[in-house]
């Protein structure tokens, strides 16, 4: 078994990307998601792999687009004002209906923001990242650990669906270090005989192209493209559940935002209220099943998280708007507090006995 | 059993590295831990902060917000979290940087001249490593065993002279009376 290392979620996706076989890294530094970057600068000209500074990040993604439209394992990473530059590239990696990989260490904005921590990319992540009818794959992970196995996972559902997949991460995650055991694992075959690899004289020609200009044939795409969702939303969707057996009160949250409200269930739990966390994995597709689920028991949803409020319309659309869902929530930065989530379930446990 | 421990100071003083190596000395006596560094526009000269949990079961927020263990090596970290400290907690200050002491009554507080002792030791840079040493003392979540196989972890390889001087700045904290 490998060793068991310390190291920082920016540099275990790096290297878990890597041990997935990608070898073509494109970047443009921004923090702070900065360290995945020089960890490939570092790494890939010792493995004969391409780590490229890009002039931008238009240019970074594009180089991605053209790297993908090979059947190779390309992938880039930025944080949010660098993300939205990409959002072109993302819409035309969906029109081809190219793998990738995208990393997004989110901080805070709207604009150019601040630098500290922030979820508040959500709706950009889950709803509209580029023009037209698309989705992404959407991972997010809530330890150092899973940041490298969300990395492998995402290279491996973005060839098996022909999508772009997404690692949904904040500032906090890319920073922290903890023990992270990181190993190859089992290569699988994707068959891709839409890439370009040359003909060699004897297949047709492959196109991958995003321009269709007979709406009929553009219409065929989308209906086809969205045929391919379903399949993913039936299949792939995941969230871990923590004490939602008997919970009255279920907190919602992922990444940061669920270490957090973890420390304040414990401490409620102390208390006698029954509460629990579902913390979605699949950002896209949102683990719709399993909040639905809980709605039959629990009384009352809150969702806590690093925005103004962004996943809470998924929670509340999950189960229909059948339990009322309170926010918890701090932004530009600001993480909440353990104690500030651990009121709001005071609260709600309050509201159960009023 | 959880021990948050928030090391402070100024940058350059090698509060990322010092919160590095207790997080790996405690790794690797099987207690869950994590690591989150203050980062963004700090540079030599300007605040750092480090957060390191210890615990025997997973790690929840690695945000310290409550610290057990407040390492301070600079009077404005003193000024900013010493009143976060929970009750019975240990604040271990620097006093050669910080001339007053420490206000709380319901903590252990020790003042050790980390900084002037590094001068006197000829090894000026590891005045954070006399304080690492300091807290193996007092705190029970670290041990004093095995220090060297800690330290050959986050020391450079390319820097292997720093190895012995880096654990006998840990030993002479350790030693420290007061």
């Amino acid at each position: 078994m490998a060793e068991k290392v310390l190291m920082k979620g920016n540099e275990a996706i790096a290297e878990a990307a890597i041990l997935a076989g990608c070898r073509h890294y494109f970047g443009y530094p921004i923090t702070p998601q900065t360290e995945v970057a020089a960890y490939m600068a570092k790494r890939m000209p010792k493995i004969g792999g391409t780590f490229l500074q890009a002039e931008s990040e238009l240019a970074a993604i594009n180089m991605v687009i053209g790297v993908a439209s090979t059947g190779k394992r390309a992938m880039t990473s930025s944080s949010s004002p660098g993300i939205s530059l990409k959002c072109e590239g993302l819409s035309y990696l969906a029109g081809c209906d190219l793998p990738a990989l995208v990393v997004n260490v989110e901080r805070g904005g709207p604009g150019l923001g601040g630098i500290q921590p922030s979820q508040s990319d959500y709706f950009q992540a889950t709803r509209g990242s580029g023009h037209g009818d698309f989705h992404m794959i959407v991972l997010a992970p809530a330890s150092v650990q899973e940041m490298a196995a969300l990395t492998m996972k995402g290279f491996d559902l973005a060839d098996k669906y022909r999508m772009t997949s997404m690692i949904l991460a904040d500032g906090t995650m890319g920073q922290m270090m903890e023990p992270v055991v990181l190993e190859a694992p089992e290569p699988v075959v994707y068959e891709k005989p839409w890439a370009l690899t040359g003909t060699d004289g004897k297949r047709p020609h492959n196109i991958v192209n995003s321009l269709y200009l007979v709406p009929e044939d553009l219409e065929r795409t989308n209906f086809a493209r969205y045929e391919r969702y379903r399949t993913v939303e039936e299949n792939e969707a995941a969230a871990e559940s923590f004490m939602t057996e008997d919970a009255d009160i279920v907190v919602v949250a992922f990444g940061i935002a669920a270490r957090v409200s973890k420390n304040a269930i414990l401490a409620a739990r102390e208390k006698g209220i029954r509460v629990g966390l579902i913390r979605p994995i699949t950002l896209w597709p949102f683990p719709k099943a399993v909040i639905a689920g809980a709605a039959s028991h629990a009384k009352r949803f809150i969702s806590v998280e690093l925005s103004m409020g962004q996943m809470i319309e998924d929670v509340r659309l999950a189960m229909d708007c059948a339990r009322p869902v309170t926010l918890v929530n701090r932004a530009g930065g600001m993480i909440p507090s353990p104690d500030e989530v651990l009121a709001a379930i005071e609260t709600a446990q309050g509201g159960l006995k009023a | 059993m959880t021990t948050q421990i928030l090391i402070t100071g100024f940058g350059g003083q090698g509060i990322l590295f010092s919160g590095k190596f207790l997080a790996y000395k405690a790794m690797m006596e099987g207690s869950q831990v994590s690591w989150l560094p203050s980062y963004g526009p700090e540079m030599r000269g300007g605040t750092a902060s480090c957060s390191v949990i210890v615990s025997d079961s997973a790690v929840g927020s690695p945000i310290v917000t409550r610290p057990d263990v407040l390492i301070a090596m600079n009077l404005p970290s003193l000024d900013r979290y010493e009143s976060a400290v929970v009750p019975g907690g240990i604040i271990i200050a620097d006093s050669t940087l910080i001339e007053r002491g420490v206000n709380r009554a319901d903590v252990r507080a020790f003042r050790i001249p980390a900084t002037q002792m590094a001068a006197d030791e000829g090894i000026t840079t590891l005045a954070n490593m006399i304080i690492v040493g300091k807290l193996i003392r007092e705190c029970d979540a670290i041990s004093y065993d095995n220090l060297d196989e800690a330290l050959a972890k986050v020391v450079s390889a390319r820097h292997k002279e720093m190895l012995d001087l880096n654990r006998r700045a840990i030993d002479v904290g350790y030693q420290y009376e007061g």
